[in-house]
């Protein structure tokens, strides 16, 4: 249970614990509809799920103060993403304007308020 | 069960051509030009640790997982694999939901589980976003081999920036890699609100964004995969509750 990098080498250390605890859900995605169609009640639900789980990535990169956005405050990410929103709104929703506009916002606001 | 004439075949060629139009829609999405400044900060992470240039590359070949990669890049060289296996699977959750949803739009009848089996590994945020709205216009024949090249064209744009990454090596000054990554919500912020168009769909991503940080402050664990649950399952009755009223009226 204490096994490190070390003693099986990076490739194999990739495959067991990068390459299959990530693809195991993928597979589960797959066994659970077999014989379900696309109407079918049940994946009408799961793909509500997947919307709302979507969402929650979105929320936990703009709101989470830990992980690799830690270094950007709460508050700049929080003005940025509103800022790029608004810029999709007004370009008829243009997805490259608002993403571009949001980075923009993003970038000169770590800039300015990172200590 | 009734009896429809046999499904057509498509040749090699046709294949090949669909599989062009995947990686055409490829890159001209948005997700293509995230994905490579994500990876640019990744790749480079990767030489900063001591990873190699092939291994970098296999990853994201093998993983195609953004969240599951950093967390083996900057865990992996130091912590106990079956800490960073834990890690990995609980940042991967959402695959199942989001396989599950897209695979019973590629099926057709004849169509075989191992057909299934390269458009199920493609399967990550990017490529299900663009595939869920690009699909349903598309006849049913056509959608495996499109989706395959909507995936080959996505990773490639990943391997490229994991490599451009990985050669340049340079230390971003950290407010830039940590904006770098700010890509990924801001793509999935707009390009959900752009297709969204039933009050399922855009009800549960509304939804999503305010049940996470409910549960998060809870601090129970597992935060995305309640929040799918509750957040999904109180639009999926919603919308159930609203066709019962549809078909009610006279």
């Amino acid at each position: 249970m204490s096994a490190t990098i070390a003693d099986i080498g990076p490739i194999l250390a990739l495959i067991l614990v990068g390459f299959l605890p990530n693809e195991v859900w993928r597979l589960f995605g797959l066994m659970l509809v077999h014989g379900l169609d696309e109407k079918s009640q049940i994946i009408i639900w799961v793909r509500a799920v997947a919307t709302a789980m979507l969402a929650g990535v979105l929320a936990q990169l703009v709101l989470s103060t830990t992980g690799a956005l830690a270094g950007i405050p709460v508050s700049v990410r929080i003005g940025a993403a509103c800022l790029g929103f608004v810029a999709f709104l007004i370009a008829r929703k243009s997805v490259f304007v608002g993403v571009l506009t949001g980075e923009v916002a993003v970038m000169a606001g770590a800039y300015v308020f990172t200590p | 069960m009734t009896t429809q004439p046999p499904e057509p075949k498509l040749t090699w060629r046709a294949y090949g051509s669909i599989v062009l139009d995947g990686v055409g829609g490829a890159v001209r999405s948005v997700f293509f030009y995230v994905l490579i400044g994500n990876y640019l900060g990744m790749g480079a992470l990767a030489h900063e640790v001591g990873f190699s240039f092939w291994w970098m590359l296999l990853s994201t070949l093998m993983v195609w997982a953004a969240p599951a990669q950093v967390i083996l890049i900057s865990t992996l060289n130091t912590a106990k694999l079956v800490e960073v296996a834990l890690a990995v699977t609980l940042s991967s959750v959402r695959f199942l939901p989001m396989v599950a949803a897209l695979l019973p739009m590629l099926r057709r009848r004849g169509t075989k589980q191992r057909e299934l089996l390269l458009p199920m590994h493609l399967t990550a945020v990017s490529v299900w976003v663009e595939g869920m709205r690009l699909l349903p216009q598309m006849p049913p024949e056509r959608r495996i081999a499109f989706y395959n090249g909507l995936g080959i064209g996505l990773i490639s744009g990943a391997i490229i920036g994991g490599a451009v990454g990985f050669v340049l090596a340079a230390r971003l000054p950290p407010f830039l890699g940590a904006a770098l990554l700010f890509f990924t919500p801001m793509a999935i912020l707009m390009s959900s609100a752009r297709n969204a168009r039933t009050l399922i769909d855009g009800l549960s991503f509304a939804l999503g964004l305010v049940v996470w940080p409910i549960i998060a402050a809870q601090k129970i664990g597992l935060d995305l995969m309640w929040t799918g649950l509750i957040a999904g399952t109180i639009a999926y009755a919603v919308h159930r509750f609203r066709e019962a009223r549809i078909k009610a009226e006279p």
